[in-house]
């Protein structure tokens, strides 16, 4: 735990009680980006604060869901847990170790441990590339079989276990629909065998009838091999559905983590009852009655973030005091820790 | 379909085909649309990606690129005139002063180049006749009731100098700056937050009910027309398979489409953590439809009958019209079959 101006670096780091140690424990995790400004004369004019003090655990086979708006760095976070982009400070133990003072060849032999499956399932596919070979990539880098056959066979095997045929093996991205070339994501991160897997925005491209079968096969995969999720989504009645605990992030913060039903039955944060309050839900004679929290105005810049606490230029009951110290997130309840200091 | 309006609609559209031809094959992106929207009423236009919603707004404007595209036939009947016989001088006139329009992405459908205050007193300027300096005036107070602070000063901005949400209430501004009796919102809130697209929406109903504009919303969002929408179409693979009020479509549906798209969306009214029953199989091959329901492959309800003839619009119930054969046997409650993944 660290001082009282820092305090948001403060984690909730709960030791799972069954196997004593989290599959994956974030610290302080903080990203910042130096902004350039001159063509010759580089200096650096400020840095935007993508990620700033995150801290989180996560067991064996749980899903973490970690909402929020654009620009709120939840997919930077997620990057910066892998290690894909490198964090400017704080700790990632996963399975044991430190990932953020590894060295990259230690780093890439962990990388078999955690997948990513990305937003763009039209983006994230070489287009010259195979099905079977996009799939099978893990399985060369890492060197996870000994023959050609072997190989071959567990290709065939992941695209089953997605729901696609083994004879799609030789088809190219662009032979497949949104829905198809996501699962192909899916069994490419899953190639490795991995215990994590960040999910960032993995359905959100997607049509609604195609969004079901997609979370369908996340969770069947999960139970199947007893994968962690990072569940990364702005769609907030989708992370409710799968996820075991939520994190809502506002401009490089978390703000209120708890558990599924604990943040959805009782959400303290006023930024999390405002995110609640604006999902649209199908049905004319509830929405009729809902009661509305619109949030005036954007998203700060994270170049020039508010001072005190980041929400409270929007916030609707914010005191002058929000203007002075950064919240620190505290336990209000069991596995519920919130950074409003009006809670 | 009858009349019980005595009252004539503000827009009927009638049979509207547009097909987009490439050498080899024929897509029947809209095909056969047929629909009214009544005076100040709020209609949702609901379907996945490919079903034909924008096509069917870009029909009514008169906006299909041609080649490749081209309205093959039907009406569009607004204010009494069928919009599809107009000259193409007399059409500008109605887009923008009577017909307004705001589509998904507001940073491509705003001028780089011109500041937003040129952008608004364009339109002012050529529809309404009024001189620069009372255009700028008008455009002052516009971005002044979309609620854009210190507006007067912001006339002088650029696009780029706005937020995504700032962008897209300059373009409500600009749909709605010469009163227009119709503003067609094409998936005007996808790209936007979700507290963003909750201010867009209030922001949308607020105006056009205080100034009477009939609402056409197009959607793929199930949820964001339930609130505002007085009536709901669904459409599928380039027809209208279902429509009523809102809250039979949501609270009722007779169409097994329908019933699947609200079955496959999880709810935060509902209780969570039980699995999600989607459509099964794919959206179809616009290209190269099945003959018969395009639906039937992926249909719970599907019968022999389905296959050979395309079942059109029948009345369902009051003011409630459904495209299926087993209308009468669709529900929403006992979950169907068990479709398969």
């Amino acid at each position: 735990m660290t001082t009282a101006t820092n305090a948001s670096t403060v984690t909730p780091v709960k030791a799972d009680v069954t196997s004593g140690q989290p599959l994956l424990a974030v610290e302080g995790l903080k990203v910042h980006f130096p902004v350039n400004r001159g063509f010759i004369l580089q200096r650096t004019v400020g840095h935007v604060k993508a990620v700033d003090g995150i801290g989180f655990s996560l067991k064996h086979g749980e899903t973490l869901g970690l909402v929020g708006e654009s620009g709120s760095g939840k997919t930077t976070a997620g990057r910066a847990i892998l290690q894909l982009t490198k964090p400017t400070a704080g700790k990632v133990t996963f399975e044991g170790q430190e990932l953020t003072t590894m060295k990259p060849d230690a780093i890439r032999k962990m990388r078999r441990r955690m997948g990513i499956v990305f937003q763009d399932p039209y983006g994230s596919l070489n287009p010259r590339m195979t099905a079977g070979n996009i799939v099978g990539e893990p399985l060369i880098v890492h060197r996870l079989f000994t023959s050609k056959a072997e190989y071959r066979e567990k290709v065939a095997e992941l695209l089953q276990v997605v729901g696609l045929s083994p004879a799609m093996a030789n088809r190219y991205p662009h032979e497949f629909s949104g829905g198809q070339r996501q699962r192909l994501g899916v069994a490419r991160a899953l190639a490795a065998r991995p215990s994590l897997i960040v999910l960032d925005e993995p359905v959100s491209a997607l049509d609604v009838s195609i969004q079901a079968q997609v979370i369908n096969l996340l969770q069947d995969l999960q139970e199947q091999f007893n994968l962690a999720y990072i569940f990364i989504a702005h769609d907030l009645s989708v992370v409710r559905h799968i996820s075991d605990r939520v994190a809502v992030m506002y401009l490089g913060k978390i703000v209120e983590i708890a558990t599924r039903d604990e943040i959805y039955k009782n959400p303290l944060h006023p930024y999390t009852k405002a995110l609640l309050s604006a999902v649209p839900a199908p049905d004319p004679v509830l929405e009729r009655k809902r009661e509305r929290i619109v949030l005036k105005g954007d998203i700060p810049s994270p170049l020039n973030p508010p001072s005190g606490c980041v929400f409270h230029t929007r916030c609707p009951i914010a005191i002058d005091d929000c203007k002075g110290d950064v919240p620190p997130l505290r336990e209000v309840g069991p596995e519920h820790w919130v950074a409003c200091i009006r809670v | 379909m009858t009349e019980r309006q005595t009252v004539e609609p503000l827009l009927q559209v009638r049979d509207l085909k547009t097909y987009f031809y490439s050498p080899s094959s024929v897509v029947r992106a809209v095909d056969g649309v047929t629909f009214d929207l009544r005076e100040g009423e709020t209609l949702g236009l609901v379907g996945e990606s490919g079903c034909g919603k924008s096509v069917t707004a870009l029909t009514l404007m008169r906006l299909i690129p041609n080649p490749p595209g081209r309205i093959v036939g039907g009406e569009v009947i607004f204010k009494g005139r069928d919009l599809l016989k107009l000259s193409d001088s007399e059409m500008r006139k109605v887009r923008g002063r009577d017909i307004g329009m705001i589509f998904q992405e507001p940073m491509s459908s705003l001028n780089p180049v011109l500041t937003i205050g040129r952008q608004l007193t364009e339109a002012l300027e050529l529809h309404m006749n009024m001189s620069k300096r009372q255009a700028m005036d008008r455009a002052g107070e516009l971005l002044d009731m979309v609620g854009i602070p210190d507006a007067r000063t912001r006339l002088k901005d650029y696009p780029h100098q706005m937020s995504g949400g700032q962008r897209q209430r300059v373009m409500i501004a600009i749909a709605l700056s010469c009163n227009p009796k119709l503003l067609i919102a094409d998936e005007a809130t996808t790209a936007l937050d979700v507290t963003i697209q909750a201010q867009i929406l209030e922001l949308m109903q607020d105006l056009t009910s205080r100034l009477g504009t009939a609402l056409l919303i197009i959607t793929h969002n199930l949820g964001v027309v339930a609130r505002y929408a007085d009536r709901v179409n669904v459409m599928y693979a380039g027809k209208i398979r279902e429509m009523g009020s809102s809250d039979d479509i949501y609270g009722s549906p007779k169409h097994p489409y329908t019933v699947g798209l609200l079955n496959s969306v999880p709810r935060l009214d509902e209780p969570a953590k039980t699995r999600l029953a989607p459509i099964r199989g794919e959206i179809p091959n616009m290209a190269d439809l099945p003959a018969g329901c395009a639906f039937r492959d992926r249909c719970d309800w599907a019968i022999e009958r389905c296959g050979a003839e395309d079942p059109t619009l029948t009345e369902a119930g009051r003011e409630h019209w459904s495209a299926c054969w087993e209308s009468a046997k669709v529900s929403r409650r006992p979950a169907a079959q068990k479709a398969k993944v």
